[in-house]
C-alpha cells in the first residue's frame, strides 16, 4: 500500500555496534530546531534593528501556519497510513469556491456553505480512498488522477475568483486574541483532535498498523480498506477546512488558491519535516505542527530580512532534505541495532 | 514508425531468447494503436506519414523524459525534479547563449553536464544519506526552481541560437525517409540505447533492485551504484528533453511546469509498477506517446483544453486500476501454481 516504497534495506554492513543510549525523537528535534530557528532568526532580524517576535511577527507566523497546518494535519493521517494525497491543492480551491458561492454574501447561508464544502470534500476523499482500496490503484496515481479531474472541472468552470463571503464570516479569517489569530487556535484544536484520534483511539492505532505493514495489519484483523478510506476522507475534510478558511480570508473563492501556494507538495514536505515516515507507520501530528511552524517561521524571517523570494525555495529544499537525512540516519542506526542484536 | 516499434516489440516478445515481454506492455500498445487509429479517422493530417512524424516530434521530449523517469521508477524511486530541471536547462541555455551562435556547442554540453550533475546529487543523497527519493527530488525541485530564478532575477532572459533550436525544431534529410526531425532521430537513438541497456546485465540488475533490493544486495549486486546510475540517466535525459523543448517551444519560465507528473503518468500508463521491479522501457515510451496522441485526439475532437486534464485524470486511474485488477483477473483465469511468484515481493 505504501506509495513510496524506498526499499532501503535495513541490513547494511556495519562493523561496530553503537551503544544503546537514549536518543532524541524526531519530534524533539523538530521543536529544538524551531527554537533554534527562532533564536537565530531573532538575532538576524535584530541586527537590522527590527524584532522578529513582536506582535506583527507572531501574527505573521501563525497566519502562515494556519492554512498549511490544516492541510498538513490531514496529510499526516494519509501518510501515516502509508498513502499520500496529491489532490488537496485543487480540493482547497474547489471548497473555497463552493463555500463562497453558497454563501453569496448572505449571513444566513454561512452554515450551509460550510457544510456543503465539507460534504464535497468528504466525497472527494471517499473517491480517493475507494479508488485506492477497491480499484487497487497506487495512491500516488489515484490522487494525482483525482487532482487532474478536479483541475479540469475548475478550469472548465472558473476563470477567476467567484462567490462572496459575508462580512460576518470574514471574522474567522481576521479576528484575533492579542497576537494570536482565532483561526490559528482553531487549527491547533483540529490538530489536537487529530492527535487524540491517532494516539488514543482504536481507529487511530489502526492507521499506524496499516502504515507499518498492511499485510500484517490485515492478518491481525484490522479492516485495512476502511482505515485507508477513513484516512483519505479525514484528509480531504481537513483540506476542505483550509478552503473555507482561505475563502474567509480572501472574501471570495479562488480556484487556484491551493495550487498557487503548492499546498499538495508543501503539506507533504511539512509532514515529512515533522518526522513522519513517508512510507507510513511512524510519526504524528505533533511533529507535523512543528514542521509547519518551521516553514512558516522561515518564511517570516526571510520576509523580515527582505530576502529574494526565490532564495526561500532554495533554503526550503535544503532544509527538507537535510532534516529527512538526519531522521534517516537515526532510523537506520536503530534498525541495524535491532536486526543485529 | 511507432506501429513498427510496437510490432517489433511484440515480435521480440514471441522470440525464444526473450520468453516474455515485461508484464503490462501489451495493454499500452493496444491503447496506442487505438489512439493512432482514432487520429487517422478524425484528423486529415494523419492520412500520411508526415502527420505521425509531427506527432512523434511533439512527443519526443516527453518520451525522453519518460525513459529517464522509467530508470528511476523501475529501480524503486521517484524523480520529481525533472520538470524543474527542464526549466533550468532552458533558462540557463538562453541566458548563456544570448543569441551568440558560437556559444552553442559549449552550452549544449554544459546543459547536459548540468543534468548529469543534478542526477548525481539526487542519486548520492538518496543512496548515501538514505533520504527517500520522493523527498530528495522534491527538495531538488524547490532548489532548482528557486536558484534559477534567483540567478535570472525572476524572468528568463537572453535568447537561444539557431543552432541550439535546430535540435528541437529542425529536421534533416535522411535517405529513403525524407525529412526527419532531429528530435525524432535523437529520440530513436535514445530509445534503442535504452532498450539495449535494459536487456543487458546492468539493466536487469536495475529492475531487480526495484523488485527486491535486499536480495540484490545479498547476492552481491552494487545496489547503491545502480540506483545512482538511474538518477544520473534521468537527469541526463531531462537535460536532453530541455534542449529539445527549448528549441521546440522557446524560452519560458513555465516550460517544465508539471512535466514531472506528466512523465510519471506516462511511465505508469506504460504499465510500469510504481515502487519498481516491473515494466519495460519501450512500454514507458509508448505510454508517453499515447499521452501525447490522446491530447492531440482530444484537440481534434474539440474537447476544451480545460477538460483535457480531467480526461487525463480518468485515464491514468483507469490504466492503473486495469493493471491492478486486470492482472488479478488474468491470474485467476489461467491459474498456474508457479504464477504466484509474480506477486510483488514484500519489502
Amino acid at each position: 500500500m505504501s506509495v513510496v516504497q524506498e526499499n532501503v534495506s535495513p541490513v547494511r554492513p556495519r562493523t561496530g555496534r553503537a551503544a544503546p543510549r537514549p536518543r532524541l525523537t524526531p519530534v524533539a528535534i523538530v521543536y529544538l530546531a524551531l527554537v533554534a530557528l527562532l533564536v537565530v532568526g531573532s538575532v538576524l532580524v535584530g541586527l537590522r534593528g527590527e524584532v522578529l517576535l513582536d506582535q506583527a511577527g507572531i501574527l505573521n507566523i501563525l497566519t502562515r501556519a494556519t492554512a498549511l497546518g490544516l492541510v498538513a494535519v490531514g496529510q499526516t493521517m494519509v501518510i501515516l497510513t502509508g498513502s499520500l494525497d496529491l489532490s488537496v491543492a485543487y480540493l482547497i480551491g474547489l471548497t473555497s469556491l463552493i463555500a463562497a458561492e453558497t454563501m453569496a454574501g448572505r449571513d444566513g447561508m454561512v452554515v450551509p456553505g460550510v457544510l456543503l464544502a465539507l460534504a464535497v470534500a468528504a466525497g472527494v476523499g471517499l473517491v480517493n480512498g475507494l479508488v485506492i482500496t477497491v480499484l487497487k490503484a497506487n495512491a500516488f496515481i489515484a490522487t494525482l488522477g483525482v487532482a487532474l479531474i478536479l483541475r479540469g472541472y475548475l478550469e472548465d468552470n472558473y476563470t477567476g475568483p467567484a462567490g462572496d463571503v459575508p462580512r460576518g464570516f470574514q471574522h474567522l479569517g481576521y479576528d484575533r486574541i492579542g497576537p494570536v489569530p482565532v483561526a490559528a487556535l482553531l487549527m491547533l484544536a483540529v490538530a489536537a483532535v487529530a492527535w487524540w484520534y491517532l494516539s488514543r483511539t482504536r481507529p487511530g492505532y489502526h492507521m499506524y498498523a496499516v502504515g507499518g505493514d498492511i499485510e500484517v495489519a490485515r492478518l491481525s484483523g484490522v479492516p485495512t480498506r476502511r482505515v485507508v478510506v477513513t484516512a483519505h476522507v479525514l484528509c480531504s475534510v481537513a483540506a476542505g477546512l483550509t478552503g473555507i478558511y482561505l475563502a474567509s480570508r480572501l472574501g471570495s473563492g479562488a480556484p487556484y488558491v491551493g495550487t498557487d501556494a503548492g499546498y499538495d507538495l508543501e503539506s507533504i514536505a511539512a509532514v515529512v519535516l515533522g518526522g513522519t515516515l513517508l512510507a507510513g507507520g511512524r510519526g504524528g501530528v505533533v511533529g507535523t505542527i512543528g514542521g509547519v511552524l518551521i516553514l512558516a517561521t522561515l518564511d517570516t524571517i526571510f520576509d523580515d530580512l527582505a530576502v529574494d523570494p526565490f532564495f526561500k525555495d532554495v533554503v526550503r529544499g535544503v532544509v527538507l532534505v537535510t532534516a529527512v537525512a538526519l531522521y534517516a540516519r537515526r532510523m537506520t542506526a536503530r534498525r541495524a541495532r535491532g536486526r543485529l542484536a | 514508425m511507432t506501429r513498427e516499434a510496437g510490432v517489433a516489440a511484440r515480435r521480440e516478445g514471441a522470440a525464444s531468447w526473450r520468453p516474455r515481454l515485461a508484464e503490462g506492455t501489451a495493454p499500452v500498445l493496444v491503447v496506442l494503436l487505438l489512439l493512432l487509429v482514432g487520429l487517422a479517422v478524425t484528423g486529415p493530417a494523419y492520412d500520411e506519414p508526415s502527420g505521425y512524424l509531427a506527432l512523434l516530434k511533439r512527443a519526443a521530449p516527453l518520451m525522453i523524459l519518460a525513459i529517464g523517469q522509467y530508470f528511476v521508477i523501475v529501480s524503486g524511486g521517484f524523480d520529481l525534479s525533472v520538470g524543474a530541471l527542464v526549466t533550468a536547462g532552458v533558462v540557463i541555455a538562453a541566458r548563456l547563449i544570448d543569441g551568440d551562435e558560437s556559444a552553442t556547442t559549449g552550452v549544449v554540453l554544459l546543459v547536459l553536464g548540468f543534468g548529469l550533475l543534478v542526477g548525481l546529487v539526487n542519486g548520492l543523497v538518496t543512496t548515501k544519506l538514505l533520504v527517500p527519493s520522493f523527498i530528495v527530488t522534491l527538495g531538488m525541485m524547490l532548489v532548482l526552481d528557486g536558484a534559477v530564478f534567483l540567478w535570472t532575477d525572476g524572468a528568463p532572459r537572453g535568447a537561444l541560437s539557431a543552432g541550439f533550436r535546430m535540435f528541437g525544431r529542425g529536421s534533416v534529410d535522411v535517405p529513403l525517409l525524407g525529412e526527419v526531425p532531429w528530435s525524432v532521430l535523437i529520440l530513436l537513438a535514445i530509445l534503442v540505447a535504452a532498450a539495449l541497456f535494459m536487456r543487458g546485465g546492468t539493466g536487469r540488475a536495475l529492475v531487480a533492485v526495484g523488485d527486491n533490493e535486499a536480495a540484490v544486495r545479498l547476492s552481491g549486486g552494487q545496489v547503491d551504484r545502480l540506483r545512482l546510475l538511474a538518477f544520473v540517466l534521468s537527469g541526463l535525459l531531462a537535460a536532453v528533453a530541455a534542449i529539445l523543448l527549448g528549441g521546440f517551444a522557446g524560452v519560458s519560465a513555465q516550460v517544465g511546469n508539471g512535466l514531472e507528473f506528466r512523465a510519471i503518468t506516462a511511465v505508469v500508463l506504460g504499465g510500469v509498477l510504481l515502487g519498481g521491479g516491473r515494466g519495460s522501457v519501450v512500454a514507458a515510451a509508448a505510454g508517453a506517446l499515447s499521452l501525447e496522441a490522446l491530447f492531440t485526439l482530444l484537440n481534434l475532437l474539440g474537447v476544451s483544453g480545460a477538460l483535457e486534464s480531467a480526461v487525463q485524470g480518468v485515464i491514468i486511474i483507469a490504466a492503473v486500476a486495469y493493471a491492478a485488477l486486470g492482472g488479478g483477473l488474468r491470474q485467476r483465469l489461467r491459474w498456474r501454481p508457479k504464477r504466484n511468484s509474480t506477486q510483488p515481493a514484500p519489502s
